[in-house]
């Protein structure tokens, strides 16, 4: 009993660590720089698939399989979903902010496509199976592996969330802060703002995208509706809670909000029965609809962010 | 190779173009794009639903698949979606508005997304519906292009739809408010418009067309909570097209994507219809932002 309530522990906070990682470059664009994203789950979808594809041993009906070590998938994930987010960057930062919204929006809606469809390089609607876990010569032994992967999950979360407050506090960090508080001025100091604009979004972009490969290496199989809307929406949600533009508030909201999002799932499918489950968690998306909604009306700065900024 | 796919194309896309409407009248005088519009199209549709149940079900005005009750819940939907419109704005919008932040309304307008299409699935599950199961023949109408009575119906509403919306714009009093209104804000509170009547006029407006929208692509295909989901980006890319602000760009560009869409189902295959809209909205961001009929952002 305890042995599978630590397990159980231990598998919680690793997935809540990852929406923490995906939380926290969330925080970089939106927080830091002001940039609104609204295809969070296409570019987690982005680094997940880059890295199944990367480090999967070779099959026969999919491109890739070219079996590399899970640490590579990993950078090479980060690497081209921050191509990613920088292209969608190029073409949108230079007009108005509500353009990159609408265009990340189908950046998540392309990408489902593409993952759904095309059934050579992503298996389509049956997803990519067999991606090596971490530890998985430990797998029969449910406690350590556990404890193994959340403190792989948990070292990674922390040096991500060590880089963005080094990142946030450096002359780079201080250009993106005036450009979001007063552009003119950034401006006028000679910094180019869509060039600054478009490396946060990809640093962003690439944080997410690590985030998903870390998840599809922690699960061992991915498919596209792990990359609806829904995951966006979760992510605003914890940073939101958390307090934007705070490192800290990302990931404290991030497991917040996950132990709510958990605690009230585990709660309808004891209680509701059977035929009222779909509508029970469709009741649960409303809740967090509406919630985000009074946040934003009552507390736009959050919960555990920092306290109202007097500078 | 058969034409039928220019048909079913100005089809889409005359709804789509519906959608758009609102879109950009939203984003010309309220300054953000509005997330929650494609939800406003399924709310419209399941609302005339529910109008329909209430009025009763009465025989089809034959050839076509529907009677008279649904012309009739469809003008008593289009009234409860402006009704819906407006409570989300007095609830939501317009405090966040006060703020001066366009950008944070865009993010609540997400959020109320998420809420109201969720909200459709408690109600109503996720399991399509529709107005009516008959099925309807079609008629050759030459070229090997063949038209159903009920799509003949549809495209005479939004011809009527978008003819009236443009004499509106053009010739009444109000219309004149908007479009000033949405040129400069400041000038238009200078010379006494009444600001609160033109934003609940743009909302009652969008909303109410996103609703014919939704109700005739329940007629045409089905009615299900993700349907305004799914159209979101084809509106966008429509409303962008067409240049922002613009009522007849927001038209021709929802015919554009619509057809292009249809093109893309008849030579590519229909799996990928969806990323159309996206390809074109890429395109039109980097080689013409303003879009054909826009003018460049001050």
């Amino acid at each position: 009993m305890i042995i599978d309530l630590l397990g159980y522990g231990a598998f919680f906070m690793s997935t809540a660590l990852i929406f923490a990682l995906i939380t926290l470059g969330l925080n970089l664009q939106w927080g830091l720089t002001g940039l609104f994203n609204v295809g969070v789950a296409g570019f987690v979808a982005i680094g997940a698939y880059a890295s199944a594809i990367l480090t999967t041993p070779d099959t026969v009906d999919r491109i890739g399989g070219f079996g590399w070590p899970i640490a590579l998938g990993w950078i090479g994930a980060a690497l081209i979903a921050a191509a990613a987010a920088a292209f969608t960057g190029y073409a949108t930062l230079r007009l108005k902010a509500d353009y990159l919204a609408i265009t990340t929006f189908g950046v998540a809606v392309v990408v489902q496509l593409v993952a759904l469809n095309a059934q050579g390089l992503t298996g389509g609607p049956f997803g990519v199976a067999f991606i090596p876990r971490p530890f998985a010569g430990v797998q029969d032994q449910p406690v350590l592996f556990n404890f193994a992967n959340l403190a792989v999950v948990a070292g990674v979360t922390l040096a991500v969330y060590l880089a963005l407050e080094r990142l946030s506090r450096s002359p780079w960090g201080r250009v993106l802060r005036a450009l979001r508080e007063d552009e003119r001025a950034a401006i006028a100091l000679g910094k180019s703002a869509q060039s600054y604009r478009i490396q946060a979004f990809a640093v962003g972009g690439g944080v997410m995208g690590l985030a998903g490969a870390v998840q599809a290496h922690f699960i061992g199989f991915i498919a596209p509706d792990n990359y609806l809307p829904t995951l966006t929406f979760q992510v605003w949600a914890m940073l939101m809670v958390g307090g934007s533009g705070s490192n800290r508030g990302a990931v404290l909201g991030a497991i917040v909000v996950w132990a709510i999002w958990v605690g009230s799932g585990t709660l309808t499918a004891a209680v509701v029965p059977g035929d009222f489950q779909a509508r029970a968690a469709s009741l649960q998306i409303v809740a967090i609809g509406v919630m985000l909604c009074l946040i934003l009306l009552w507390r736009p700065q959050g919960f555990f962010g920092p306290r109202r900024k007097s500078s | 190779m058969s034409l039928q796919f220019l048909l079913d194309g100005l089809i889409a896309g005359s709804m789509i173009g519906l959608g758009a409407i609102g879109v950009t009248l939203t984003y010309s005088i309220l300054r953000f794009s509005n997330f929650a519009h494609g939800d406003f199209m399924a709310w419209g549709a399941y609302a005339a639903l529910a109008v329909v149940g209430v009025l009763g079900g009465s025989a089809p005005m034959k050839p076509l698949s529907f009677g008279w009750p649904l012309l009739v819940a469809m003008i008593v939907a289009m009234g409860l979606t402006a009704l819906l419109a407006l409570a989300l704005d007095w609830a939501l919008f317009a405090r966040l508005r006060a703020r001066g932040q366009s950008i944070i309304v865009v993010m609540a307008s997400f959020g109320a997304s998420m809420a109201l299409r969720s909200l459709l699935e408690f109600m109503f599950t996720s399991r399509p519906t529709y107005f009516s199961r008959a099925i309807q023949m079609a008629t050759p109408v030459g070229l090997g292009i063949k038209i159903t009575a009920d799509q003949v119906a549809l495209l005479v509403v939004t011809l009527a739809l978008v003819t009236g919306m443009h004499l509106m714009m053009s010739c009444s009093q109000r219309g004149r408010e908007m479009r000033a209104y949405a040129q400069n804000p400041a000038l238009a509170q200078v010379v006494g418009i009444d600001v609160a009547k033109v934003v609940r006029a743009t909302w009652v407006i969008g909303a109410a067309l996103a609703c014919a929208s939704g109700v005739m692509v329940g007629v045409l295909v089905q009615i299900r909570p993700l349907m305004g989901l799914s159209l979101l980006l084809p509106i966008f890319a429509a409303a962008i097209l067409g240049g922002i602000g613009s009522v007849p760009g927001a038209v021709l560009g929802g015919l554009i994507i619509g057809l292009s869409e249809a093109a893309a189902v008849q030579f590519v295959g229909a799996e990928w219809r969806s990323a159309v809209a996206f390809v074109i909205l890429m395109g039109v961001l980097l080689v013409r932002p303003m879009g054909l009929f826009g003018v460049a952002e001050r």
